[in-house]
This record gives structure tokens, sequence and C-alpha cells, in this order.
């Protein structure tokens, strides 16, 4: 009878990560069989090795990094897991990539209870599964009590890209048009509502979601027509389109009448004093495409049950000062400026 | 949201675009007085000055508290911050206010001083009986719209008998600043300009009434509108002061009905005439001592007071000179006549507390209105 | 508002989204009242009947200046 299936079970209900589950002795090896394995279980990872090996798919490998330090780490519609593998997954697909692998590190504060790590780890895996892209390696570590908020996850995503897709940030072009796959500032407010200081009550559910199948349908729909995607994350849809006017050296025309947010989030703005256009979101991407295929994406985000709000918001001028331009409901024009100073701390 | 959405009406607003057309005279200027920060953040916001003819100008006035707040009193905050024992609970426009030095009350938090923002004074009386270990100073500013909250909280600090909550007090008021912007229109010899009248303060109207700008209209001969906070209610207003000039009339009239009566919210009077009263003289940026313009508890709440318990030696300090907050508050200059806009002094890097606070006229122009000056420069 | 509560607090909604804020300034005011709201406090009640009639008056301004303008 093997070593392993004597030993007792993890106390997960009333336990605690302790600095023993990151020595890399038999403690740790529970933990991540227990907790990790059992979540995100797949072929490579049942391997039990510290890397995962896999044939290089044709085409251009696409690969990013990511680190997540929400607070709090559960929130309605999501939790620091669920968000590190869609977060993850987006940014891969934004290359207009497929996402084939994930890794995830963790950095465990000591005292964190068991019962919170494997909610997360549930969450992971279920988003992995969901999406199809499996974890299959990762890294664990403890640290002294008070030197990591509950828990940090760092993640790597690979993916891959025809050769002949490029989509990348220098190539937005005047007369381009800007697709948005729908409602702005529902993960920062979701967040946010959970947070003590603001007291404040609210049904809005954070948007996080895995957009590489929506991704897939736009590049099937119309694959020369797309310059470049992003998803607006923190900073918001400011942040993004201020950051792609500066590498594509062009402005923006923005309409705000066509700028598609839910009543309850423009009011929790308003209460916060806060600007929608400037808050985080996690299921939500930009597209800026050729203007004579722009319907035509349009519709097939639309079909796409993470696009069905999808919107034409503005276009790309020429601009030598790259400023984002926007037409306000009211008629008047403002531009919409990059962000200064934190305004969310720990949102992602 | 009701009571706001139907005041942004697009389809209005450019209908009375075209009734402030027809009503402004080409033959002359008209320059109104927005007093109110957050009449200048909604002109911003909302491109107002677009939809305005030519010959009607917005002059952006000194009603952001943060903007009016001495270099000198920013420093007094973050020294309180850094003694070990308080816990400084602020709004969150004063946190990157620049004090001298570079310092601010965000770097003072970078390097350890317990300082908390809260969204409201009730936020800091919680502080307070949550840590009885912490003495926990309400660092208060605002015109009369934020007062009655303090003076709110002090009564709930004494009823609860806290012995570890101060309110560190720089509440100014608005009539003061008005008529010290009438009496002296012009600063160090540059000439300001010539205003035809004011917007009057939306919620600070609701709380002192539209009868306490009637000795404005009275004195100095020029009409006050009071206005709602939402772009149609300010450009309602503006048409409305149009036609008082137009008229030879110079009477307060009142815009924001469904929230300002002529007397005012007489229970947030009463709660502040009851915790505070007058200072002889206060300083204000870009103004200097503006005599009975300031608040300070009264006796009575003595024991609220953070200059007294914590003996906190007044500090006055200059601003940069290069720095024209003063005049841009006054509305003498804008803030692109300021060498420092856009180069040294941005949102990331302020040097000047009008560049920082969301109500300051130079943030508002960087923030919604800069693209503009680039406009204005190709054309010229 | 939404809902009085103890100590001269109450819930105000603003189309789903609710804070909890101090009425302690304004007048007794009644479920469906609508107060505007400043640093997590009630300032004053807005009148609905004075709500309708600037709305009112801005719309006739808008109409008058369409039939006026040449």
């Amino acid at each position: 009878m093997s070593d392993r299936t004597r030993r007792r079970k993890l106390d997960i209900k009333n336990g605690r990560v302790d600095l023993s589950h990151g020595a890399g002795g038999r403690a740790m090896a529970h933990l991540i069989g227990e907790i990790f394995h059992e979540a995100f279980d797949n072929d490579l990872l049942r391997r039990g090795n510290d890397q995962a090996a896999f044939d290089v798919v044709g085409g251009r490998m696409v690969m990013t990094t990511d680190g997540y330090v929400v607070s709090p780490l559960f929130f309605p519609g999501g939790d620091i897991g669920s968000l590190a593998v869609h977060g993850t997954i987006n940014d891969v697909a934004m290359a207009g990539a497929r996402p084939l692998y994930l890794s995830a590190g963790f950095i465990i504060e000591e005292g964190f209870p068991l019962a919170d790590l494997k909610r997360i780890a549930d969450s992971m895996g279920a988003a992995s599964r969901d999406a199809g892209v499996p974890i299959v390696t990762g890294d664990t570590k403890v640290v002294e009590r008070g030197k990591a908020d509950g828990v940090f996850i760092t993640t790597t995503g690979v993916g891959v890209v025809p050769a002949e897709l490029v989509l990348s940030s220098e190539q937005a072009r005047p007369g381009d048009k800007v697709l948005l796959s729908g409602f702005i500032g529902d993960h920062g407010v979701a967040v946010m509502s959970q947070r003590r200081n603001l007291a404040f009550e609210t049904s809005i559910v954070s948007d996080s979601a895995a957009l590489h199948e929506l991704v897939a349908a736009m590049v099937a729909a119309a694959p020369q027509a797309l310059r470049v995607m992003r998803d607006p994350t923190r900073g918001g849809l400011a942040a993004t389109l201020n950051e792609l006017a500066q590498q594509s050296a062009v402005g923006f025309r923005l309409d705000e009448d066509a700028v598609p947010i839910r009543p309850e989030v423009a009011a929790a703005c308003e209460l916060l004093g806060l600007d929608p256009l400037y808050v985080a979101n996690e299921g939500k991407l930009i597209a800026i495409v050729a203007s004579e295929a722009a319907d035509t994406v349009l519709a097939a985000m639309r079909a796409h049950p993470l696009g069905r709000d999808a919107a034409i918001i503005g276009e790309v001028i020429a601009d030598d000062h790259h400023f984002v331009q926007m037409t306000t409901s009211f008629g008047g024009g403002r531009i919409v400026d990059w962000l200064s100073g934190e305004q969310l701390p720990r949102i992602c | 949201m009701k009571y706001m959405d139907e005041y942004r009406d697009g389809k209005i607003a450019r209908s009375i675009a075209a009734a402030i057309a027809a009503a402004a005279d080409p033959a002359r200027l008209y320059h109104f007085m927005e007093f109110c920060g957050g009449h200048t953040h909604a002109i911003s916001r909302y491109g107002l000055e677009d939809l305005l003819p030519g010959n009607v100008r917005m002059v952006h006035g000194p009603g952001c508290p943060v903007c009016v707040l001495p270099i000198g009193r920013i420093d007094m905050a973050i020294r309180l911050a850094q003694r070990p024992e308080v816990t400084l609970c602020t709004y969150g426009d004063l946190m990157r206010v620049p004090g001298s030095h570079g310092a601010s009350l965000l770097r003072a938090k970078a390097a350890g001083a317990d300082i908390r923002m809260v969204y409201s004074t009730l936020d800091a009386i919680a502080i307070a009986q949550a840590e009885p270990e912490r003495q926990v100073v309400f660092f208060a500013i605002g015109f009369e719209t934020t007062t009655p909250p303090t003076a709110l909280a002090v009564k709930l600090a004494c009823a609860r008998r806290l012995t570890n909550f101060t309110v560190f007090c720089n509440h100014v008021l608005t009539p003061p600043a008005i008529r010290g912007i009438l009496e002296h229109p012009d600063l160090d010899g540059v000439e300001g300009p010539k205003l035809d009248g004011f917007i009057g303060p939306a919620h600070v109207s609701a709380v002192i009434g539209s009868d306490a700008f009637a000795e404005f209209a009275r004195d100095f001969e020029k009409p006050v509108v009071v206005a709602g906070f939402e772009p149609l209610d300010v450009m309602q207003a503006i048409l409305m002061l149009i036609r008082q000039v137009n008229d030879g009339r110079h009477a307060v009239e009142n815009q924001y009905i469904r929230a300002v009566s002529p007397q005012g919210n007489r229970i947030a009077q009463a709660e502040v005439a009851e915790v505070f009263e007058l200072r002889e003289s206060f300083e204000w940026r870009g103004f200097g001592a503006v005599p009975a313009s300031g608040l300070r508890l009264r006796e009575a709440y003595a024991g609220f007071d953070a200059e007294r318990r914590f003996a906190m030696p007044e500090i006055s300090a200059a601003d940069n000179p290069a720095c024209e907050c003063g005049a841009i508050l006054r509305g003498i200059k804008r803030p692109t006549d300021c060498k420092l806009f856009g180069t040294l002094c941005t949102p990331e890097t302020p040097m000047g507390s009008c560049m920082v606070s969301s109500e300051g006229a130079c943030a508002a122009h960087w923030t919604y209105g800069r693209f503009r000056d680039h406009a204005r420069r190709a054309v010229a | 508002m939404i809902e009085l509560l103890p100590d001269q607090m109450a819930r105000v909604s603003l189309d789903g989204v609710i804070k909890v804020v101090s009425v302690a300034l304004v007048a007794p005011i009644t479920v469906g009242d609508y107060v505007i709201v400043h640093v997590g406090f009630a300032l004053t009640r807005i009148d609905p009947e004075e709500a309708q009639r600037t709305l009112a008056l801005l719309a006739e301004m808008g109409q008058i200046a369409t039939e006026a303008a040449p």
C-alpha cells in the first residue's frame, strides 16, 4: 500500500496553509495533489513533472504572463482564480491566437484558509475546463503571515496564431472603425461593491469571461480586416484607447451615445464619482477593424453570446497629438484622457 | 437615472443652444463666472462651451475647496499625519495636492503615515470607534455643502463621548469669496475679466438658500442665477443670465427650483451654527487673507478641534512663483496662460491644486478640453 | 429613498444601486422621496413638481428657439 493512500486527508474545512506547505516536502506534495491537481486534472499535470512538454503546433507561438492581486479575492461573478484563467486566455486571444496551455504559480500567505484555497482552485479548474485550455504546470510558495495578502497568482499562457494573421498595436489607421464587444464597467463596479469602505449594494456581477471563441468567430469572419485587439482591463476603455493612439500614432473620435453601459453601472459610477470609461473590464474586447469590414465583424460578434451587445463606438482619425476625442451625448466635445493616479487599487 | 438623465438630453441642449445664440446680442461680449467647481466640471465634461456662441464666455471661479486651500494647511495636515498616534482621515481629492517641497498626503502615506481615504465624515467616526487607541483626525474642507456633515460628526463624537476624534477644520464660506472677486477684480496689475453675471452654486445654494446672493446682485448690480449641476440646468441658467443682461436687470434668479429654496436648508444651517463660529480671517489661495470667510469650532466643542488638541503651529507657505493658481481661481487668467500648464504641471505631476482637484479649472481643461488649444493654435 | 433606518440613516437607490446615507440634515422624508446626496449625507429633498416645471420650461425654451430660427 503506498504512502499516499494511508495518510490523513487535508482538513479542508478548518485547516490553514502553514509554512510546511511551501517547504518542498511531503506537506507541500499533499497540498498540491489534493487541491491543485484534483481541481485542474489533465494528462500533462498527471505526469507530475516540474514542467509540461508538448509538441509545437504549426504557426507562430504566442506567450503571455500576468499577475493577479485582486482584492477582495471573491466578488460577484468570480474570484481571483477564474479571473486568472480568463485574463490569461484573453491576453493570448487578443493576438488572434488559439490558447493552448496555462501555467499557474501561487504565492500563499501563511494562515490562508484551505477552504478558500480549494474554492479558488476549483473555480480555476472549472474556468479552464469550460474554456478548453488546461493548466498544465505550476508552482507553489508559502510566505510568512503579512507578506502576501491571502494569495497572489501569476500565470503564463501559450497559444498559436496562423503566420498570416498579424494583429498588432501599431496597425490602427485613420478610417478604421472601433468595435467594443459589450457593456463596460461591470467588473470594476462588482469588485468595488465588495469593498467595505465604499458601502454600496448592487446586483452587478463581474463580466469575467474567456474571449478566445469570440475572437475565433471574428477572425473567421474577416481575417484580413482586423488590425488590433485589446481587452480593456485596468484603466478601462480610456487606458486601452490612449495606449493604442500612442502606439499607432493616431487619434480616435468616439460617440458617447454608442458606448454600451448598463444603467446600474452608470448609477454606481455616478454615486462613486467615477467615469465608467476608466473602470476595469474582464470579459470585453476592443477591436480596430478596417471600415469596409466593420459591419461584417460586428455581426459575427453579435452572433456570439459574449458579443451580443457589441457596438461600433467610433473611428480612428489622423491626429498628431494622439488624443482620444469623444462627442458627448450632449453634443459637445471632450477628450478621454489617460487616467492620472490610481483610481482603484487592486482591481485585478 | 431619474432627475439626472432628463437634464442631460442632447436634443433639448441643441434647442437651448439655438435660443442662447438668438438671445445673445452679437454686438457685445458676455462673461459669466460659474462659481462652483461642480459646474466647472460639468461644463468641461459635457463640452458645453462648444454649444455656446463665440461671444458668450465662461470664466471659472474659485468654488473648488481643494483649490483654495493654502499650501500651509496641507503642510500642517502632513505634519499631523506623521505623528505616530494619529490616523488622518481625508476625502480622496486631498491625497495628491502638493504641499511644500513636493510633499503630499499620498507620499506621506507611502512613507508610512496612517492616512485613510473616507467618503463620509461618518466613516471617520466609525474608525475612531473601532480603533480607540488611535487619535483619529478628520481633515475637513469644503464650502457650505460639506460643513453640515462635519458638524453632525462632531456632535456625534460628543454624544458618544469619543476622546479620540478631532477635526482639522478648513471650512470656508461662499459669499465672502464672491465679494472678494467683485471688490478686487484685478491681481498684481493684471486686469480681471469684466464679469456680467454669476452662475450660483448648486448644492451650496441648497444649503444657504438663493437669498444669500441678493446682496451681490444689489450692491454690484450683477445678475446671479442659481443653477443645478446637470448640463441642461447650466444652459438654462446661461440663457436666463443673458436675458437679464440684455434687459439691464440684476436680480437673483433660481433655476434649480427642484432643490433650492430662498431660505435654504434651515436644519443644516442650525447644525453648522451650533458647532462652528467665524474666524476673524482665513487665508485663501489666490486671495490672501479674507476676513470672516472661514470657520472654526466653537469653544463648546473645543475638545474636538485638532488645532487645539495638537497645538498645531500655523504654517504659512508660498506658492511656486510660476504657479498661476491664484489668478486662475479668480478668473483673471486661464489655465493655458500658466507657463507650467501641461509642461511641469500635469495631473501626474501637479504643481498646484487647480490641477489636482477634479473640480479645478486646470484639471478640467487638461482632462476634457485641452484638445481645443491645438485647434485654436492651428487656426491662428 | 427606499427604506428608513435607525439613527437617522436611510437606504437610497439610484437605478438599483443602493447606498446607506444619513438623513439627519433633511426634514422628515417618506419612502419614494428623492434626495440629493453629498459625501454620505442627504442634503435636500427634490421637489417633483418643481422638477416637472423645470423640464417643461426646458422643453418650451427649445421649442421657441426652433420656431424663431431663421
